[in-house]
């Protein structure tokens, strides 16, 4: 047995382990249970598949490879360490993006090389290389967007046409450099220089409420686009992890679309998220009833059931802390609290329930949608606290409102609905609120994390 | 591999995926995503290949940014997730424990 077979081997049964401890990884990761272990069993699997491809045949540039992981490990090791928990997401996105770009990276160096074998193989680098181009620039854009550098979308006539002029233009110069095994440097750069253009012109017009579900797009699409690339390499880790993670995506892509009462297609190609504003009240009758925080401590105090309904604008406050410490004092007096999570509640789905676990709430406290809204009925206080349209009546009953249909929390079915917020204006949506203005809701204006603190004080005065 | 061998692999992968993410509660969709983020991560050894055998200064650089990048994605997938994962708590196992057992 040559050396060249037995290096080989190592590296196919290195890679086989690796596709194994991903699978293994992400059903644990699946389950709060065993979610920690998951991704500690990915990452050896990835570290045993990135160690043994330095054993790679016909490897050279060794210096230059250990340069580029190094600074890519510092940086990203660096900026995934500080990053705060709010801003969890478009951190996702910016990562998602920079797998994109590697992915178009290989896919460029194959191609200019030239040395793809058959029209198939070349079809996919150029296809896996467009697809990862897209992700990296639409990443970027979905990054800068929820980390406000660009406010707004950009919106003009004619969008929509130009976006499918650039994409056709791509797919001709891919066709161009797939059918023809040694394609000229100048189309190969054209592909990418309109695969990026591509990526940048068909996430600017989407607003910020919907980028949750186009990160998850491009998500699965870099897998997708890594899975291309791997057949092209013909690395069966790549096609294997790039393809659970391609389909995978897709499904987490559709959960979130549905859970936000938006289909795909809708996302992409229409573009509500900040247009919505000119809803009008109709339908909504009533007044606004203020509440002293003394009030609401003693009805809590004495309550048997307590359910929070948190939404991004305590994430925000930062009052995560001081509600928590609000719900320990209720446990300790008997109260049970429960915490009711809407999947669009944070910045993406789950992503309320990292912020919560963040201020120590343990999980089994915290209940979504299907689960708490029976329950309500039975609740003798709703607190709703920097949560706005995913409790709001009208989704149920007001055909012409834009969220019409979406499933929201029946938080109006408490006996008694506490609203924590800021002031008189309407939420992300521009939507009024119709449950603000039931017999049975109380407002407790100001800030989320005051608010909480003098509740505390309130409860602790009650002894 | 042969490309209907490839095509047979790219099927029951897809099916896996869809499967193991299938019945995955809603509180883990964020980390779940970033999970799903840093197993593409792999893309780092291709990358280490694509740069491994280039020849030109061209090929050369672009290889160079494709490991950079590619590191980036699996480093910074790791750590986030896992920051993410090992805030998840039930409550038997809180710092605090003054629970008294009335919890739901």
């Amino acid at each position: 047995m040559s050396k060249f077979w037995r290096a080989d081997l190592l590296i196919q049964a290195s890679y086989f382990v690796t596709a194994v401890l991903f699978i293994m990884g992400l059903k644990r990761m699946s389950s709060p249970v065993t979610a920690r272990s998951g991704i500690l069993w990915a990452g050896a699997g990835m570290l045993v598949a990135t160690l043994v491809t330095f054993l790679y045949p016909g490897m050279t540039n060794f210096p230059l490879i250990i340069a580029a992981i190094v600074v890519g490990t510092g940086l990203a090791w660096w900026s995934g360490k500080r990053v705060a928990m709010t801003d969890i997401p478009q951190m996702i996105a910016l990562y998602n993006g920079m797998g994109g770009g590697a992915a178009a990276a290989i896919a460029a160096v194959e191609l200019y090389r030239g040395e793809a074998q058959s029209v198939p193989i070349s079809t996919l680098a150029v296809v896996g290389g467009i697809i990862g181009a897209v992700s990296f620039s639409g990443s970027a854009i979905a990054f800068a967007k929820l980390q406000g550098l660009i406010h707004g979308s950009l919106r003009f006539g004619g969008q929509k046409f130009l976006t499918l002029i650039v994409l056709l233009g791509a797919l001709a110069l891919g066709a161009l450099a797939a059918s023809q095994f040694n394609a000229s440097p100048a189309v190969i750069t054209g592909i990418f220089a309109l695969a990026l253009v591509l990526g940048v012109s068909m996430t600017l017009p989407i607003g910020g409420a919907d980028m949750p579900v186009v990160i998850s797009l491009y998500n699965a699409l870099t897998g997708l686009a890594v899975a291309f690339e791997g057949f092209v390499l013909n690395n069966a880790a790549m096609i294997i992890a790039g393809t659970v993670v391609g389909s995978a995506g897709t499904l987490l892509t559709q959960l979130m679309a549905k859970a936000m009462n938006r289909s795909l297609g809708n996302v992409l190609f229409s573009g509500f998220g900040d247009t919505a504003a000119a809803a009008s009240a109709e339908g909504v009758q009533g007044s606004l009833k203020p509440i002293d925080a003394a009030d609401v401590g003693v009805m809590m105090a004495f309550a048997q059931k307590v359910i929070i309904v948190p939404g991004y604008g305590m994430a925000v406050a930062q009052a995560q802390h001081k509600i928590w410490e609000l719900c320990q004092l209720l446990i300790d007096r008997g109260v049970m609290v429960k915490f009711a999570i809407h999947p669009v509640a944070g910045r993406m789905p789950g992503h309320m329930n990292v912020l919560l676990a963040e201020a120590g709430v343990p999980y089994d406290l915290i209940a979504d949608l299907e689960e708490i809204n029976s329950e309500f009925d039975t609740a003798d206080v709703a607190l709703i606290i920097g949560a706005n349209d995913v409790v709001n009546p009208v989704a149920r009953t007001d055909k012409s409102s834009p969220i019409y249909g979406m499933p929201i929390l029946n938080a109006d079915k408490a006996k008694n609905v506490i609203v924590i917020k800021r002031g008189k204006g309407t939420g992300f949506s521009g939507i009024e609120n119709g449950l603000f203005y039931l017999d049975n809701t109380r407002m407790l204006y100001g800030d989320a994390q005051k608010a909480a603190a003098e509740l505390i004080a309130a409860i602790k005065a009650v002894g | 591999m042969t490309g209907i061998i490839a095509l047979y692999i790219f099927m029951l992968a897809a099916f896996t995926g869809y499967e193991v993410i299938a019945r995955v509660p809603v509180i883990l969709h964020t980390p779940l995503m970033s999970g799903s983020n840093f197993v593409h991560g792999i893309v780092l050894v291709g990358a280490m290949v694509a740069l491994g055998q280039a020849h030109t200064p061209l090929e050369k650089a672009i290889g160079f940014i494709g490991v950079l990048l590619a590191s980036g994605n699996a480093v910074g997938g790791y750590v986030v997730t896992e920051r993410m994962l090992e805030m998840f708590k039930a409550s038997g196992t809180r710092a605090k424990p003054n629970a008294k057992g009335a919890t739901g």
